[in-house]
């Protein structure tokens, strides 16, 4: 069974259920209900119409839980005439979904799990195994966020910025188990472009395919990191580049820049370019600036510094690098990676090893000490 | 979304305000901190915060590889040895202003007297996955 298309029609059927009048929190337990159900059964027998058999069951599974609360038996009777079918749910019903489910009154990881739940259709263990905390846990923070969202009319357009947010987070963090949260982040990426047409949904989805591109190249058979200088390109999934460079074009376009579109845009080049060597560092630069301008972080303009060392030389690197604070995540190992550009090893190999401390991550922190146990062997001959 | 552990300490923490040895304190006053310390727990795991908390006991063995075909060497408790953990309580949170906290209400679990005992916690993150996007 295809559990990507079916939990592609969650969002669907959960509108229908919504429409028909369930409270959201209601309904999207019974759609959780209606999707065990579908796993269960539809291996056996495969439904026609796999969204009608979903909606049947969801509503009847909501009409049960409504049931058996007796103190709402007086709504229960309005409800339990079997409602026609009704217009089959639109766009904006999937749209309102998503904002919902990021509203600006959750925590992001609320929205990160209430997102994941009832758009993208996994079970709260799933979602706990992704972030590695108890399922009870899990439970109490999504039935907490339903609660909280629970008060938002469903019928009001939201701000997409913070939807992309949440996704960017769905993509960007989390630990690899048995859900592949960044395949999750582009599929609802994809389903939202597809309900709306905005180019920073679009901008966001080219960005996510173009790192999803590198990322058999990203890691070592041993599990250490490959920096993007020393990746083979040839394991890069040229078919994911190409559609994202499709979709980023087709962003840019419009005119309407964004940061998400900028970010992409540097990815493209990145992507772009057969070897390190012939990376165009000129117009990451360029980018870099259009990125700061948009958004003014302190992290793009460490990452902009790291561009112009390779642009401009180490010199100019280091250079762009003096202004900023150097508490900054990464600022030591910016500078560790310039100064050894720049042919003073001791300094780098202190510095690696002061980056290496400072990592918030596994990966990176195995990483940095690496390079300065390469450099220190070096500066020991 | 960050992962941090609170460490409390038997020994090698800095002294608390309220710094009497348990076995000081009356049964109720044991009493009391136990549930302040399990309604924390319940609280946290309401808020869908709640990861893992375990307590250790106050004295343990070292042990060491001792080379190829030999048994491991197993050596004291020291005596010397500074730093002794008592139990540790891991939270995800939004962020480190929340773990702190967290953190500041844990340590005002009440003690001698039913005060808090101001004792000091470790806060330290987890080293997490790394980030998919990288530039």
């Amino acid at each position: 069974m295809d559990e990507a298309l079916l939990r592609s029609l969650t969002p669907g059927v959960l509108s229908v259920l919504v429409r028909r009048g369930a409270d959201f929190a209601a309904a999207e337990d019974a759609v959780q209900d209606a999707l065990v159900e579908a796993v269960r059964v539809w291996p056996e027998r495969p439904p026609r119409d796999p969204k009608g058999w979903l909606v049947t069951v969801a509503w009847r599974r909501f009409l049960d839980a409504t049931r058996a609360d007796t103190a709402r038996r007086r709504r229960e009777e309005a409800v339990d005439q079997e409602p026609a079918p009704g217009p089959a749910p639109t766009a904006d019903d999937t749209l309102r979904l998503y904002f919902l489910c990021a509203h600006p009154s959750l925590t992001p990881s609320s929205a990160v799990a209430l997102t994941l739940r009832a758009v993208g259709g996994l079970s709260t263990r799933q979602i706990a195994e992704a972030y590695l905390v108890p399922e009870a846990t899990m439970a109490q923070r999504i039935s907490r966020a339903k609660r909280t969202v629970s008060g938002v009319r469903f019928d009001r357009p939201g701000d997409v910025a913070t939807v992309l947010r949440v996704l960017y987070l769905v993509f960007n963090e989390g630990y690899s188990g048995d859900v592949d949260l960044a395949a999750e982040a582009i599929r609802l990426t994809r389903q939202l472009a597809a309900v709306i047409d905005h180019p920073e949904v679009a901008g966001l989805l080219a960005l996510m395919l173009l790192h999803h591109a590198r990322r058999a190249a990203r890691t070592a058979p041993d599990g250490s990191l490959v920096p993007l200088a020393e990746q083979d390109r040839t394991r890069w999934d040229t078919e994911a580049i190409a559609e994202g460079v499709v979709i980023l074009q087709g962003a840019l376009a419009r005119d309407r820049l964004g940061e998400f579109q900028a970010q992409a845009a540097i990815a493209a080049l990145h992507a772009d370019a057969p070897t390190a060597g012939e990376t165009d560092w000129v117009q990451i630069v360029e980018w870099y600036d259009e990125l700061a301008r948009l958004t003014d972080s302190p992290v793009v303009r460490l990452n902009r510094a790291v561009a112009v060392g390779e642009a401009d030389g180490p010199r100019a690197g280091l250079a762009a690098l003096a202004g900023l604070d150097d508490s900054l995540p990464r600022h030591c190992a910016v500078a560790a990676y310039l100064h050894e550009r720049d042919g003073d090893l001791g300094t780098a190999a202190r510095l690696y090893a002061e980056a290496a401390r400072k990592a918030a991550n596994l990966a990176e922190r195995d990483h940095l000490t690496r390079q300065a146990a390469r450099l220190n062997a070096r500066l020991r001959h | 979304m960050a992962k941090y552990l609170l460490l409390k300490h038997y020994r090698g923490a800095p002294a608390a305000v309220n710094d009497v040895p348990m076995d000081q304190w009356t049964p109720e006053e044991i009493s009391a901190h136990i549930q302040y310390m399990q309604d924390f727990a319940a609280r946290l795991e309401k808020t869908g915060e709640f990861v893992d908390g375990q307590a250790l006991a106050p004295e343990g063995k070292w042990v060491r590889y001792d080379g190829e075909g030999r048994p491991p060497v197993t050596d004291g408790p020291f005596a010397e040895t500074k730093d002794l953990i008592a139990g540790w309580m891991v939270i995800d949170v939004d962020s480190y202003e929340r773990a702190v906290d967290l953190a500041g209400e844990l340590s005002a679990a009440p003690g001698a007297g039913g005060k808090p005992i101001h004792e000091w916690l470790e806060v330290r993150p987890f080293l997490t996955a790394p980030p998919t996007i990288t530039e």
